[in-house]
């Protein structure tokens, strides 16, 4: 085994690349996925490894393309779709809803659908309200659905292989802001545990909860708390749905304090959901009221410091931290 | 021109016998359901196909077993014709588990995984992208299947409709796009929603052949159907049918039908396709009394015997409700 220098970017390409390579079932469309090479460049040059009928360009049809991928699904195929952004997956929110999700059920279990669904969420970089939103809370909501959502290196190379071998939908939540992480990944590499979440740093006094392109901030932030005297654990969720809601517990009952860190809006978010768990599960073991620190309600705006201030920051989360733990 | 007694006729026939047959099944089915609706036995939406039964008998005769069917809310015809067990689509009915749909889907949401009848879909235009994939997939692998996706006028109207014709044209797919023009989206008349009516006239800018069919003629449809899946087998590419058809009941159950006169209805009902195969084969000397007095007690055995075996079907669990939500891995 040998640590290979990449990014979060080359990590998934290389999770795609090997999917194409060990199983002649798994294709990825979307839209430029080929020759454009991505929309983020994940796929760049994959076009020209496995060709056009394993690398599909779609029109620009989120229902269609994500329905057909459902379709494949159900005719024995492992597809991967691709879509830009989260805020156009909702044009195909039909068909990962009313279709993807129900259709197991509707049919009685005759009617497995082992699709994976890719695309980017979350803000950060100056693309205003129709491209920077974080709704894979929303997504979360639905069962049927099993939501991911890698936030390391390995998360981002291993979380693949077990989504395709899922015999689910599962919708793949890439944070914008981290393809361009950098560091050192095993390879060959693991597959990723898709079912629990992780704890990515360990503390006595404080748990914060998080997941995706919070972890960073909420990583820095438990560096801060650690040089004032407070040690957190930092969970990280990996997957929103089925959440793990054990690890949850677990952290909180040993430290009695929990800040949920959220770049979803705060009203019905998934921050309300993992708090409201936390009251009714382990009231008895909070020293405080959980606190939340999310994106603010409003929709995204482009000017750089008005959505610094939107957005959760690394200050915000330390502020929250020192008020819980008092 | 008829020619009683010969190999050709005997087969022709059959063919109509057997069309009838089904058509005459799917009616008698429904009615039974009316019955039971309003006894409350049967509940939820349900969509009546009465009238448009020469689609699904004409359609499904065109397909063999391996072609797949995506179908729409009104799809106890399709199901029926494609061969899914009368027993099981009436136990569903009945919400039983007994059901093809184990009692989670109901009248609109009919299964058959092993007759690769994908349902049953209750959003307008929702199937569409679903027979695209299928038709991939088989494309994919080489397999020489067809798709066939049934969908009614109003799904025209959904962006769904326009995405997937195009991606079907595009990738050159084995999609049958069957619209079943009934003139009527719910209570919208087709003139009052699309600023062309003539459906297979836009089908074609797609680049795909495109067929208006009397589907009010149970012959006309198969021998349509036989023709798109001919063509399609023949050379990759979707083809596009619009079945120009009419349903003599309500939307639903709960449809008050203030949109449309009863003459209309009755007007339409002039090309009930029962009848006019009947008549066509009694004028052929295809159809004798005996026969269709043979066929309705055939009928009514195998409505018997599928109400009362669904009334006797088991309820599913209540412990198992969250069952089937991810998949059941051993």
């Amino acid at each position: 085994m040998t640590a290979v220098h990449t990014t979060y970017r080359d990590a998934i390409r290389e999770a795609l690349r090997e999917a194409l390579r060990d199983d002649e079932r798994v294709f990825l469309m979307g839209e430029d996925v080929g020759r454009y090479g991505g929309c983020f460049a994940v796929s760049l040059g994959l076009l020209e490894e496995f060709g056009p009928e394993r690398i599909r360009d779609t029109p620009l049809s989120e229902s269609a393309f994500v329905g057909a991928g459902i379709g494949a699904a159900l005719a024995g195929m492992r597809p991967i779709v691709e879509i830009m952004t989260v805020n156009f997956s909702l044009l195909a929110l039909d068909q990962i809803l009313n279709n993807a999700a129900t259709l197991l059920h509707m049919s009685g279990g005759q009617l497995s659908v082992p699709l994976v669904i890719r695309m980017t969420t979350g803000a950060g970089r100056q693309l205003a309200a129709q491209h920077s939103h974080s709704l894979e809370g929303w997504y979360a909501h639905i069962p049927g659905l099993r939501i991911i959502t890698p936030a390391t290196l390995p998360d981002a190379r291993g979380m693949l292989r077990p989504a395709l071998e899922c015999p689910d939908p599962v919708l793949v939540f890439e944070h914008g802001s981290l393809y361009n992480a950098a560091g050192d990944l095993d390879e060959p590499a693991d597959a990723v545990d898709i079912d629990n979440a992780a704890l990515r740093r360990t503390g006595t006094d404080i748990s914060l909860i998080t997941y995706g392109g919070t972890l960073p901030t909420t990583l820095a932030a438990a560096e801060q708390l650690a040089a004032e005297g407070i040690e957190a654990d930092v969970i990280d969720l990996r997957t929103l749905r089925p959440l793990d809601e054990a690890s949850i517990l677990d952290s909180v009952r040993r430290t009695h304090h929990a800040v949920v860190v959220d770049e979803g809006w705060r009203s019905g978010s998934l921050s309300a959901e993992i708090a409201a768990r936390i009251t009714e599960h382990a009231f008895y073991d909070l020293d405080a009221p959980v606190e939340r620190v999310c994106t603010a309600e409003v929709p995204m705006p482009y000017a750089k410091h008005l959505e610094d201030a939107a957005l959760p920051q690394t200050d915000d989360v330390v502020a929250a931290a020192r008020r819980v733990v008092g | 021109m008829s020619r009683r007694g010969s190999p050709a006729t005997s087969a022709k026939a059959k063919h109509r016998t057997e069309l009838l047959r089904q058509m005459l099944r799917i009616r008698r089915f429904e009615e039974r359901c009316v019955e039971l609706y309003s006894t409350a036995e049967i509940r939820g939406f349900m969509h009546l196909y009465i009238g448009e039964e020469a689609v699904a008998a004409g359609l499904m005769q065109a397909l063999s077993p391996d072609d797949a069917v995506v179908s729409t809310y009104r799809e106890h015809g399709h199901a029926l014709a494609r061969g899914v067990p009368m027993v099981s689509v009436m136990a569903e009915m009945f919400g039983r588990v007994t059901g093809c749909s184990r009692g989670r889907g109901g009248s609109m949401h009919l299964f058959d995984v092993s007759r690769r009848f994908y349902g049953g879909n209750a959003i307008v235009g929702g199937g569409l992208p679903i027979a695209v994939g299928l038709a991939l997939a088989d494309a994919m692998r080489g397999r020489p299947q067809v798709t066939a996706c049934l969908f009614g006028d109003g799904a025209v109207a959904e962006g769904e409709f326009h995405e997937c014709l195009n991606l079907a044209a595009l990738w050159r797919l084995p999609v049958l796009f069957c619209c079943e023009n009934n003139l009527y989206a719910m209570g919208t008349a087709l003139a009052r929603a699309q600023a062309e009516t003539d459906l297979a006239l836009r089908a074609s800018s797609y680049g795909m052949p495109s067929w208006a069919v009397d589907g009010m003629d149970a012959e006309a449809v198969a021998a349509a159907g036989h023709r798109a899946v001919e063509t399609m087998r023949g050379s990759p590419g979707p083809c596009f049918l619009e079945l120009r058809t009419y349903r003599f009941r309500a939307h639903s159950m709960y449809d008050a039908e203030r949109y449309r006169d009863k003459a209309e209805v009755e007007h339409w009902k002039q090309y009930d396709p029962i009848d006019r195969l009947t008549a066509r084969m009694r004028d052929d000397g295809e159809l004798t009394d005996e026969t269709l007095t043979a066929l309705g007690s055939e009928m009514d055995t195998e409505l018997d015997g599928a109400v009362s075996e669904a009334q006797a079907g088991a309820l599913e669990p209540v412990e198992d409700l969250t069952r089937f939500v991810y998949t059941e891995q051993p």
